[in-house]
């Protein structure tokens, strides 16, 4: 167990180098920062004395060790943008971006689940071709144009909701949050519901799939035959069995989400992390995006590691072929 | 029971910030938040108008951009420098005085090498505290555009900033922020309440104010958040979330000006559009003819001649552009009438042109267009590119962010690049010294007259005003002779209002929140 553990520790480190070297070596294509921090009327002299003191003409090799150093030191630097420690900002940032993607993984597993019962169960209704027909927009519409969308329904024309920010938030210590006051919850729904669609619906589709598989199971067989409630066997029986394989896809989604929330919260001004990622990219902010980038691959890692470390767990097959 | 606690105190706070008493308050949006507070660290036209609600300048402009006294009273020019006589009686926000000794310590410091400022400022050699409410600035030669320099040069408090220890700007190879980057102390008419950067920031009126009651602004608090996507930007206005948006899309202006409540307002910028020719080079990088066309002036005309301005105007710019064959806008001195009114179009004479130039089938070059920095910039530059085809000029176009075009720009790496140019100064020098110059750190055209080389030097330092003015004229019609750039048009700057606010606009895009009237 140990070594097994130790091994996956190594590689996850492996693959944490190579993910930060290859999205370092990817700065190079961006642009030019220096641009972005002076005046227009800065001269031609100022602009590489600025390009020296950052040391962007270094080799790309030696710049590379210089930040993968820093970091080891905890030391992201300052942002080129708004010249503020990447880490505060990210700190900062956490927050609401953690708390979009805990509400909207709530509202994909509550309605994937329940909707994909439905329509595992009645397979035949009107109900169940018209969710699985709207739920295709779910996967083929981007991002942007649902959240755009909702917008233009929910705030312009019903005014029912704010269109952007987040509001209502309370300082509870660090942790900035917006999840205990009404103005928090109503400017969180529609970015929640714009995130959490595209998990929804691989959600929905995976407990329909698993549901129709394990109604045709010899057990569900043997139990209708003993007599059992439809609900017993629905529920205690079928979606017990199905559970399984959805709470690993879920796991390994949490990573998505937060990558996905890029686009989601520039188009909703969210103001977490994804925000300020593209916010740093516009400007070629170094900092923030090899920090930003170490943070999501690091997030992968780890869940990827925890995912292994249940199955060695769960499953004696792993254990055994070593 | 805590949770319950913290619910009670949010809705305390939810029904204290509603407007239970008159209160105006004014709630805007736009792309991008300031970068910073520090007032000498970014020289950036969002951080310049956050800071200008709290921060002032000795010399300012109305929204008319004429010159205006703010922090000083008046000025004049002698032999050697200018004399600024300081305006009495007026208090930073902490309380302490505004004196000359403060005027002197925020040059110095926007003259720090950190400083975004120093370039602006270079001619001033030494200053001298005469009184306290006089100082004198020394100056590199005559400065005749001192003043017109200073317009975003904000004054800072002494005192506050030796007890904050931000006595030079942020640097960027520094590892701490420093305290002025999301504090503020300045003179103006408001005062920070709070800020998050990217998400809010308050402002409230300052009582104290020296010119309360000399304006006709009512406002009595800011609210500021901005929204980087455009569609969101113009959602929250037609939404009735934000009063004001200073950006709206060119494409949505038909949509608020049809919404009930809402106007639009819209004023010819200073910036202009133009493609750059390098005339410089021996042989064009990415051309397959022989040497440089660009280098014939016959090719530069024929390059003019090929674009169509009004159908520009009319099918990009949806009637939003001003076509212009002057890389300078009306509104900067230097600007005529007649040198701004657009060449006509001709493809024949362009074609004849060519084949007189020795290019009768033409040649082919790339254009460098960024995609993300100017109106409609890439579909302006789509246009061109089918444009000159008509005169067999084949144009391949490259398209690509700011910040990757512009560097192509500063490092001389393009033959045929779209560049804006904006004057702050409102005074050719500044076109000159960056466009013209054999030496302008801009000049990528490579665009090198003697005389036009000699009459930048010169109005640098001519403070005979008729003389200095005749000498920008003779300059301009040379440059109109030798065509060095293809200009396109002067953008038009829209901004979206709600009809119970009255902002005025102004030709430099910045909002001034002392003149905004809430009805």
């Amino acid at each position: 167990m140990i070594s097994f553990i130790a091994k996956r520790l190594a590689q996850s480190v492996l693959v944490m180098a190579i993910v930060s070297a290859v999205s370092f070596s990817l700065f190079n294509f961006v642009g030019d920062p220096v641009n972005n921090m002076v005046g227009q009327d800065a001269t031609r002299e100022q602009r590489l004395e600025i390009r020296d003191k950052l040391g962007l003409d270094d080799p790309i090799l030696t710049q590379y060790s210089r930040f993968v150093g820093n970091i080891l030191q905890a030391d992201f630097g300052l942002s080129y943008r708004i010249k503020r420690p990447v880490d505060d900002l990210i700190a900062e940032r956490l927050p609401a971006t953690l708390e979009l993607v805990f509400v909207s993984a709530i509202i994909s597993l509550f309605f994937g689940i329940v909707l994909g019962i439905y329509t595992g169960i009645k397979r035949n209704s009107w109900g169940s071709r018209i969710i699985l027909s709207t739920s295709l927009a779910g996967v083929s519409l981007p991002t942007f144009v649902i959240g755009i969308a909702l917008i233009y329904v929910f705030a312009v024309h019903l005014r029912w909701l704010p269109s952007s920010g987040r509001g209502g938030v309370v300082e509870l210590g660090w942790w900035k949050t917006s999840l205990i006051t009404l103005e928090g919850w109503r400017s969180i729904i529609l970015p929640a519901i714009t995130l959490s669609l595209f998990q929804l619906t691989l959600i929905l589709r995976l407990v329909r799939a698993e549901m129709l598989e394990v109604m045709r199971t010899d057990y569900i067989k043997f139990a209708r035959a003993r007599g059992l409630s439809e609900r017993a066997i629905n529920f205690r029986h079928a979606l017990r069995n199905t559970l399984v394989p959805v709470i690993t896809i879920i796991g390994l989604n949490i990573g998505g989400l937060v990558a996905f929330s890029v686009v989601t919260e520039t188009v909703f001004q969210w103001p977490g992390t994804g925000l300020m990622f593209i916010q740093a990219v516009n400007f070629v902010d170094v900092p923030i995006m090899a920090a930003y980038l170490v943070f999501v691959a690091l997030l992968f890692v780890v869940i990827n590691l925890i995912v292994d470390i249940l199955y060695f767990v769960v499953d004696p097959r792993i254990r055994l072929g070593g | 029971m805590h949770v319950k606690h913290l619910l009670t105190a949010s809705v305390l706070t939810l029904s204290a910030a509603s407007p239970a008493f008159a209160e105006n308050v004014l709630r805007w949006t736009s792309q991008g938040d300031a970068l910073t507070l520090d007032p000498h660290s970014q020289n950036e036209a969002p951080t310049i108008a956050m800071n200008g609600q709290m921060y002032e300048t000795l010399v300012t402009r109305d929204a008319d951009l004429v010159l205006h006294p703010e922090l000083a009273e008046s000025w004049e020019a002698g032999a050697d420098g200018w004399t600024f006589n300081l305006r009495k009686g007026v208090k930073f926000h902490d309380g302490s005085d505004f004196t000359a000794e403060d005027v002197v310590f925020s040059f110095e410091r926007a003259k720090h090498e950190a400083s975004d400022y120093k370039e602006q400022i270079k001619s001033i050699t030494s200053m001298e505290i005469v009184d306290d409410h006089t100082v004198k600035m020394m100056t590199d030669g005559v400065n005749p555009i001192l003043p017109n320099q200073l317009t975003s040069l904000y004054i800072m408090d002494k005192g506050w900033a030796e007890a904050n220890d931000v006595l030079v700007p942020q640097d960027y190879a520094a590892k701490e922020e420093n305290f002025a980057v999301r504090n503020a102390n300045g003179t103006g008419p408001f005062v920070l309440e709070s800020r998050a950067p990217d998400e809010m920031t308050v402002l409230t009126r300052n009582a104290d104010w020296w010119g309360e009651g000399m304006f006709p602004g009512n406002v009595d608090k800011i609210e500021y958040r901005p929204i980087s996507n455009a569609a969101t930007r113009v959602a929250a206005l037609l939404s009735g979330e934000v009063d004001f948006v200073l950006d709206p899309p060119l494409q949505d202006l038909k949509r608020i000006e049809a919404t009930d409540g809402l106007t639009v307002k819209t004023a010819a910028q200073i910036r202009s559009i133009f493609f750059g020719m390098d005339q410089g080079v021996d042989k064009l990088r990415t051309s397959d003819a022989e040497g440089n066309p660009f280098k014939d002036v016959r090719v530069r005309e024929a390059m003019n001649l090929a674009i169509d301005r009004e159908a520009i105007k009319r099918v990009v710019m949806e009637g939003l552009a001003f076509p212009t064959s002057m890389i300078t806008s009306p509104g900067v001195l230097g600007n005529t009438p007649e040198n701004d009114a657009p060449v006509g179009t001709d493809p024949e004479r362009a074609k004849a042109l060519l084949a007189e130039a020795g290019y009768p089938d033409g040649f082919s070059v790339r254009l460098d267009c960024p995609n993300d920095r100017y109106n409609n910039d890439e579909k302006i530059c789509q246009a061109a590119v089918s444009m000159y085809a008509r005169i067999g000029v084949t144009v391949n176009l490259d398209a690509i962010p700011k910040s990757q075009h512009f560097p192509k720009i500063q490092n001389r790496e393009t033959d045929f690049y779209m560049l804006g140019w904006g004057v702050p100064t409102l005074d050719s020098h500044y076109v000159f010294s960056y466009l013209l110059d054999s030496e302008g750190s801009w000049n990528a055209a490579g665009y090198n007259n003697a005389r036009v080389n000699e009459i930048t030097t010169d109005i640098a330092t001519e403070i005979d005003a008729a003389k200095r003015t005749s000498m920008i004229e003779e300059a301009w019609t040379l440059v109109q002779a030798d065509m060095p750039y293809v200009p396109i048009h002067h953008q038009v700057l829209a901004w979206g209002l709600a009809a119970s606010v009255d902002i005025p606009i102004a030709a430099d895009d910045a909002f001034r929140p002392r003149f905004a009237v809430m009805k």
